[in-house]
Order: C-alpha cells, then structure tokens, then sequence
C-alpha cells in the first residue's frame, strides 16, 4: 500500500533570465511506517523534493498524493523539522510545543498534559518556560521534533534537522530520533548529505542526481537497530553509497568551476 | 562634572557678571520651580501636556499599527498607500499647524491631532519594515503547523515585528512629545508649552528654564518606562542578552 506517492514530478526554477530544472520526473512511493533518506550532494534537489511533498512549492508538473490526498498546501499531517532552527523565539518552550495544539483546538488542561508528557519524552523538561535563545542547538531540534509529536503528525519531514550539530549531540538525537520512528510508526522522510546519517537512521535510502534531480540509486536497508557504523555491512554499503554520490558530487564541483 | 558646572553656573550668576534675565542662576530656578509646584499650576501643565500626549499618541498608534501591519504583509494594500505615505511622510506636524487650526479651531483638538501625526508615520514606517522583515521560515513553520490567516496574524507577524514596531513607538513617542510643545505654545492655554511662551511674555527666564528642565525631567521618564517595556516584551530576544 502506497502511503506516499510521487509520480512524474519535476519542477523548474527561473531566475535571472536562467531556467533551472531542480527535479525532473521524480517516482517514488514509500509505505507507512518507513524511514526513508534523500541522499545526494547540494543542488540534488533533495531539498526541493522535500518542501514539494510539505506542500511549500508547486510542483511544475506531476502528482503528490500522501494518505490519499494530493498534496496542494501545507498541512499539519506532514509536519517539517527544518534545517535552521525554526521555532519560534518569542515563545518559551511550553508555548512553542503547544502552538500547534491551540491551533487544533484542544483544550488548556489537554494541551499541558500533552506538552508535559512530551518534555519529559524529549529531556526538554528545566527548559519548560526558557525561551530559544537559552537553548543549544541539540535542545533547539528537540523542541522543533516535539512540536510536530504534539500534533502528532504522521508523516514527518526534516530537512537536513541535525546538520548543524556538533557530531555526539548529533548521535544522541539520532538515537533519539529512531527511538520515536520506532515507537510511533511515523513515515519520515529525511533529507541528508551524510552518507553515515542515512545508512545510521533509514531503512530506505533514495540516492539523487546532480541537476537535474533524478532517483539515481533506490536503496533499501535491512541492517538490524541500533546499527555499528564500524560494521562490516555497514562499511560495504557506505563505500558502495559513497561512490554514487561521489559521482554527483564531482558533477556539482565540475559545474561550480565552470560558473567561475 | 555636571556639578562643577552647577557650581561655576551658580557663582558667575552670582557675581553678577550677566543678568539674571540672560541667565538665572540654578538655585533661582529651583526656587521657581517649588512656588511653581506649590501653586498647584505645574501639575496642571504636566498633567495637560501628558494628557495630550497620551490621547495624540494612542490615536496615532492606533491608526498606524493596524494600516502598517496590512501594508506589511500585502503588497496590494501596500502599493495602494504608499504613495500617499510617501508624499505625507516628509511633511513636518509643524506644517499642519496652520491647517489643523483652521479645521478644529483653538484648544485640545488640533493640538491631538498635530501629536498623532507626529506619533504615526515612525509607527507605521517601523509596522511595515517590521512585518516584511518577518523571517519566512517562521511563516512556513506557522502554515505546517496549522495556522490560519488570524493566528498567523496575532501569534507569529505581530511577535516577530514587535522589535521594529517597538523601535516606532520610541520615535514616535520622542516626536510626540516634540509637536505636544510646540502645538501648547500655538493652540492651547495651559501645558508645559504654553507656559514657558507665557513666562517668556513676562521675561521670567527662570520659570522657563524650569519648564524647560520639566520637559527634559519628563522624557526621561517616559524612556525609562519605554526601556523596561522594552525589556520585558523582548526578553525573548536575543539582542538584549548582556
């Protein structure tokens, strides 16, 4: 049963007189409950297919349909972890995780349950009424992460979510993150440029083309949780994925010495 | 230093070397200001001058804010009013004082007017920056998570503008207090403005250095509240960390 499906999607961006085709005839259908990582170097359109799916951008031709229904605006069944720290500084943390259950409706006493159980889940609990700017980058995630549990979104779509992190805070969230995919049975989608990060989290890895954004490779990852990124499997698959993308990579920097 | 200059202020007015007409000596300006204050007067003009500014201020405020958050976030209402603004904006209220005479007569009226005219172009001009500079991932974060067109409005645009908005009101209040002065010496028989012209009439320099000093004693106060104001609404903010 098809949970996400992407048919024929491509989209084209037009800047300075210059069309760019970021995606182009995109297929790709995840069940629910997957884990699935879009792997590729910048300008993959990794990130493009991604906000397609969150409802940000139309796509210039081709289908998305999650749960049945085509995707046309944001919504919050696909929830998005972003890549900058996205929540909201002028709300403490309480407020930020609760913002989208007052949007729902739910009531006070609901909401704080809620919110109280899900900040004692994510370790946020001394940082309840502390406002963003106290928070590291590790704990600024975490809020944005709990956030969409509260809505209790099904599909979850983080772009790049870690990337800014320092490597054991990295690992930790990680750690964490698979703990809730597992416990939960979300789909998450999770765009990333670390070879290590996909074969660590995904059970699916989607390997993308250099411009125009294309499926290069369609991965799927059967490895035990917790994996050893020292392990014997994992080392093959990682040398395996690392020379895909390393392809795509050399196309990226081939095209980035010739705009100079 | 500030005392220093009290104490050579204090003696040259002292020693007679100019008059106390040019230049009363401060003691003679403290002395002004307590028979000023008893006489109950001072507390009129201050309470008059502040009355002006609260009404001229919160009418202006209250124009500004909701026209410059629409004109922030839709270009549409934007270019409609912005030429408007544009050719408005550079006009001093003192220019308008020979209008706003004409249109509401003598007293408090023209006088409100002048202060929300002075209140409202920096509110609106800061509205607008402050909502176009709303960073987009907060809108989209705000969409994904559900939010219609009024929260957006209410929990996201208006927080994120407040730093902006904030500033307005800073210099709105500051011209406020500026055309509150002005309009008193003009259009209106009591108020801190009125009454350092009349005491001009008589050459009472003292009291209208004591008017003067006043003034300056009271926008201070008004900046002091605006900063803990400040403080409190932005102590989600960054900027304001020490």
């Amino acid at each position: 049963m098809d949970y996400i499906s992407i048919t024929n999607l491509s989209k084209k961006f037009e800047g300075n007189g210059q069309i760019v085709p970021a995606l182009q005839g995109i297929n790709l259908t995840l069940s629910r409950g997957e884990f699935a990582c879009l792997l590729g170097p910048s300008g993959c359109g990794k990130s493009t297919l991604l906000n397609a799916v969150a409802g940000f951008i139309q796509p210039s031709s081709g289908e998305i349909v999650v749960d049945g229904r085509p995707v046309i605006e944001p919504g919050p069944e696909r929830g998005v972890v972003f890549q900058e720290y996205a929540i909201f500084p002028w709300m403490t943390v309480y407020r930020n995780i609760a913002f989208g259950l007052e949007i729902q409706g739910s009531s006070a006493t609901e909401t704080a349950g809620r919110v109280d159980a899900l900040l004692d889940k994510l370790g946020l609990r001394e940082f309840r009424d502390r406002f963003p700017k106290d928070l590291s980058g590790g704990m600024r995630q975490r809020v944005a992460i709990a956030r969409l549990l509260a809505i209790d979104s099904p599909v979850m779509l983080m772009d790049e979510p870690f990337g800014a992190l320092d490597a054991l805070t990295r690992r930790t969230l990680q750690d964490e993150l698979l703990r809730i995919w597992r416990e939960s049975g979300k789909t998450i989608l999770f765009v990333t440029h670390s070879i290590e990060e996909s074969l660590y989290l995904a059970n699916r890895i989607v390997v993308m083309t250099y411009r125009p954004g294309t499926i290069k490779h369609d991965q799927t990852v059967t490895m035990e949780y917790p994996r050893d990124p020292a392990g014997v499997e994992f080392n093959e698959l990682k040398r395996e994925l690392g020379r895909l993308v390393m392809e795509e990579q050399e196309r990226h920097t081939r095209d980035e010495m010739k705009m100079v | 230093m500030p005392l220093i200059l009290l104490i050579i202020w204090e003696t040259t007015c002292r020693a007679g070397v100019v008059s106390p007409i040019m230049l009363p000596s401060p003691s003679a300006i403290v002395i002004k200001w307590v028979e000023w204050l008893r006489s109950g007067e001072l507390l009129v003009d201050v309470l008059g001058s502040l009355g002006r500014v609260t009404g001229g201020f919160l009418l202006g405020a209250v124009l500004a804010l909701p026209l410059g958050l629409f004109m922030g976030a839709s270009p549409r209402i934007y270019e409609y009013f912005n030429p408007i603004v544009q050719v408005l904006r550079p006009i001093p209220p003192i220019a308008w004082i020979p209008m706003s005479i004409l249109w509401f007569g003598l007293g408090n009226p023209p006088a409100i007017f002048l202060i929300s005219l002075g209140a409202f172009f920096p509110i609106l001009m800061n509205t607008i920056a402050g909502v176009q500079n709303v960073d987009g991932i907060y809108l989209r974060a705000a969409r994904n998570l559900g939010a219609g067109r009024g929260t957006m409005f209410r929990r996201v645009i208006l927080p994120a503008a407040t730093p902006y908005i904030l500033a307005g009101i800073r210099i709105g209040i500051g011209t406020a207090f500026i055309v509150v002065i002005v309009s008193e010496m003009i259009a209106v028989n009591n108020g801190l403005g009125y009454r350092i012209l009349e005491a001009r009439e008589f050459m009472w320099s003292d009291k209208i250095i004591a008017g003067m000093v006043t003034i300056g004693l009271l926008g201070l106060a008004i900046d002091q509240i605006m900063n803990a104001l400040n403080n409190y609404l932005l102590r989600w903010h960054r900027g304001l960390d020490t």
